[in-house]
């Protein structure tokens, strides 16, 4: 068993993990440190420590997402909890019961943990308000995935050193992207400089107010880079009312090695997932060796398992 | 207006010793004001020495201030079609604590006031339910559906005091120019809300940084702008009476002083919930601040006042909307738009005075005076002969706004907590007391 050098909830003493937002320096690295220990115990044969055992996890999700929710749901398993999954995708939500119903219902099953990812800004808050138990964001809408920007963190720190002064460039879909927002504030929160790259239709007003720098060129946008982050863009989004077409887009800010060239040599390359090869990335870079891409899902595991036993030392009784 | 009422039996009633607001007549001084038979006798420090009716009711008013009673040109109520939201017995008793004697209802209704039959029907409805005066805007076009014109003249005879398509904005031109060329023959007033739908598009709130920190999708200005702009070339052409429900940022403001510098029958009103709020009191997705036209920017905020403190602006409005869990306990982008303000609407304009922007005259004529000009109504006014419907306000006393002991059935409002200074103390309506603040 790996005990704590030091206690986590001294650190981190917050009843949810909403957002990166608000967040201080010392309480991200705090989580990234407690996730070093996790990918330990990940690596291990025997993969279980006992900090959630007796406490019950439910994944309750109202978009789909096998990646983040088989992540989540292996977290809590190795850290002992009893994990519930709840796929609501429209199901009750048809039926004509808001989200503040099923919430009360979820809290009358006395869970410890929820962890819900919603389609819309602000779900996840609303809900914290309603319920007893501890939050985790997995996702809301166009606003954050805090636990997407730890483990792109946790990968890059893993990789370059200290965070402090890099410079990320964050290439695509700005617009609707929460994992952008995220790693915006936890980026700046850390001391790098941030860039963000898309065309000007899928960057947000008010973007530079966030403390970044915009590029409407890739190549520009990408010289002197150590990390490159590309986000996933949707097809739907390509039809002609964001962007005239996905042949178009991939000659602009498709990813590829000539683009790739005008970052530092030995930059290296990420994707949240999942990714649209030939759309936003080029296979080859996808598959390459600058790329990060398959490492992020084994940080996900370790990640969601140190905000797991972050909150787990301010639960009631903990 | 309301024939049952001026013949009620209420006794006469003096108010002395009072501030007496009437902006009709740029009047602020202290004074009396006497009412009998439904109607006001006399107003002012003339009617100090003037003979008290017999039996009358005296009240000492110890400086507190006398005014005309609100006229709200924007106002949403559930009735018919959704009771379980207001009624307008819920909307009455709001209104008459809040400080409003007039209160001009949406067509957003269901169904729809697009006929005359609808019309008679509110008419017989408030008589019996209502404290105070409720008259309906009929619609522009049938359904608000902004394709067919509906009956002006015959809606006007019925008793419509103007026409609009409540929430809904007509993106047709040519609907548009044919209703204000054709209400000209009336000389009824079109009042629009402009928001073009395209460009509102799935937004919800105010373009910019918090809405990008919040994730949530923006509302340019332009969606305004750019819809005032072609109904105010509209008016132009057409020389027709156009009224902007809302204006909510400053491109709007520019736009309606040059239409006034121009010459043109063109006004406008803007809610005392944009002259008290801006974006950020949003908060955490507090969906009781989801508005349309969304809060806007601090700056356009001063704008909107500056644009009251010089006339630019000519009335302020509750835009009234109740909403209930149903329709608010939501996601923010799932959640309706619209929050009650019947009740807060005198105290969030009286900001306006206690913070030194704009004088008292002033914002007792942007909430009644004009509205009656506008509407061609008898009341906003003290002049002798003027309907009694009339309010004692002390502006200075303090309150805390509470939720759940508002009048309305729907509690969505943006000021829970809300600090105020400036209190109803009696409400009068065609003579009649329907509100005092010692039952309160």
């Amino acid at each position: 068993m790996n005990e704590l050098k030091a206690s986590p909830a001294a650190v981190f003493a917050h009843r949810h993990l909403l957002g990166i937002e608000g967040l201080q320096a010392e309480e991200i690295t705090a989580l990234l440190d407690l996730a070093e220990e996790a990918v330990e115990v990940s690596r291990q044969v025997e993969k279980k420590k006992a900090v959630l055992r007796g406490r019950t996890q439910i994944n309750l999700f109202f978009e789909s997402s096998t990646r983040t929710q088989s992540s989540f749901e292996l977290a809590g398993k190795r850290l002992g909890a009893d994990v519930m999954n709840m796929s609501v995708a429209s199901s009750s939500v048809k039926k004509g019961e808001t989200l503040i119903d099923t919430a009360i219902t979820l809290n009358a099953m006395n869970p410890d943990i929820l962890v819900v990812r919603h389609h819309a800004a602000g779900a996840v808050h609303l809900l914290a308000q309603k319920v007893g138990c501890s939050v985790i964001n997995a996702g809301d809408g166009a606003h954050e995935h805090p636990t997407q920007a730890l483990l792109d963190a946790l990968t890059i720190r893993r990789h370059k050193g200290p965070i402090h002064d890099l410079t990320v460039a964050i290439c695509g879909d700005i617009l609707h992207s929460r994992v952008a927002r995220s790693n915006i504030m936890l980026l700046n929160a850390l001391g790098a400089r941030v860039r963000c790259i898309g065309p000007s239709t899928l960057l947000p007003k008010g973007l530079d107010r966030l403390g970044v720098e915009i590029f409407t060129d890739m190549r520009a946008g990408l010289t002197d880079a150590d990390i490159v982050m590309m986000l996933r863009l949707q097809r739907e989004r390509m039809d002609g009312s964001f962007v005239p077409s996905v042949r178009e887009y991939f000659h602009f800010f498709g990813l590829d090695a000539e683009k790739l060239s005008f970052a530092k040599p030995g930059a290296l390359v990420m994707h949240p997932g999942p990714m649209n090869r030939g759309v936003e990335i080029d296979s080859a870079i996808a598959d390459g060796p600058q790329s990060l891409i398959r490492e992020q899902v084994e940080m996900g595991v370790a990640v969601r398992m140190a905000v797991l036993e972050a909150l787990a030392q301010n639960l009631p009784n903990g | 207006m309301n024939p049952d009422r001026l013949k009620n039996n209420e006794r006469p009633l003096v108010l002395t010793n009072a501030r007496v607001i009437d902006p009709s007549r740029k009047l602020d001084a202290r004074g009396t004001v006497i009412i009998a038979d439904g109607v006001i006798v006399a107003a002012g420090p003339e009617a100090d020495s003037a003979a008290f009716p017999e039996g009358a009711e005296i009240v000492d008013c110890r400086g507190a201030a006398v005014m005309p009673g609100l006229i709200d040109m924007r106002v949403f109520i559930g009735e018919p079609g959704g009771e379980h939201r207001e009624t307008f017995a819920s909307a009455g008793q709001s209104a008459a604590a809040g400080g409003v004697t007039t209160v001009i209802m949406m067509p957003d209704t269901d169904p729809v006031i697009d006929d005359v039959a609808l019309v008679d029907f509110i008419a017989r409805r408030t008589r019996d339910t209502a404290l105070v005066n409720v008259m309906p805007m009929a619609a522009i076009t049938k359904g608000l559906k902004g394709r067919e014109m509906t009956e002006f003249g015959l809606l006007r005879e019925a008793g419509a005091v103007g026409f609009t398509d409540g929430r809904h904005s007509i993106t047709n031109a040519l609907v548009l120019r044919r209703a204000l060329t054709y209400a000209r023959d009336f000389g009824a007033l079109i009042m629009h809300h402009p928001a073009d739908p395209d460009l509102t598009g799935s937004g919800v709130m105010n373009e910019g940084e918090t809405a990008t920190r919040l994730g949530l999708s923006g509302i340019p200005k332009e969606a305004e702008i750019i819809m005032l702009e072609r109904d105010i070339r509209l008016a132009a052409l057409t020389r027709g009476r156009y009224h902007a429900a809302q204006i909510s940022c400053a491109e709007s403001l520019d736009i309606i002083r040059r239409a006034k510098k121009a010459g043109l029958a063109v006004s406008c009103g803007v809610s005392a919930t944009h002259l008290a709020l801006n974006e950020l009191d949003i908060g955490p997705y507090r969906t009781f601040f989801r508005l349309s036209p969304p809060l806007r920017s601090e700056d356009d905020r001063q704008a909107m006042i500056e644009g009251i403190a010089d006339g630019s602006i000519d009335v302020i409005v509750s835009s009234h909307d109740p909403q209930d869990v149903d329709t608010k306990r939501h996601p923010f982008a799932e959640a309706a738009d619209g929050a009650v303000g019947l009740e807060t609407l005198l105290a969030a304009s009286l900001r306006l005075v206690n913070n030194g922007d704009v004088d008292l005259l002033t914002v007792a004529r942007a909430l009644s005076t004009r509205p009656a000009e506008l509407l061609g109504l008898p009341g906003g006014k003290l002049t002798a002969g003027a309907p009694a419907d009339i309010i004692l306000v002390d502006p200075a006393m303090p309150w805390i706004c509470d939720g759940e002991r508002l009048r309305s059935r729907s509690k969505n409002t943006p000021f829970e907590g809300a600090r105020f200074e400036g209190r109803v103390l009696r409400t009068v309506v065609a003579g009649r007391t329907v509100y005092a603040y010692a039952s309160d």
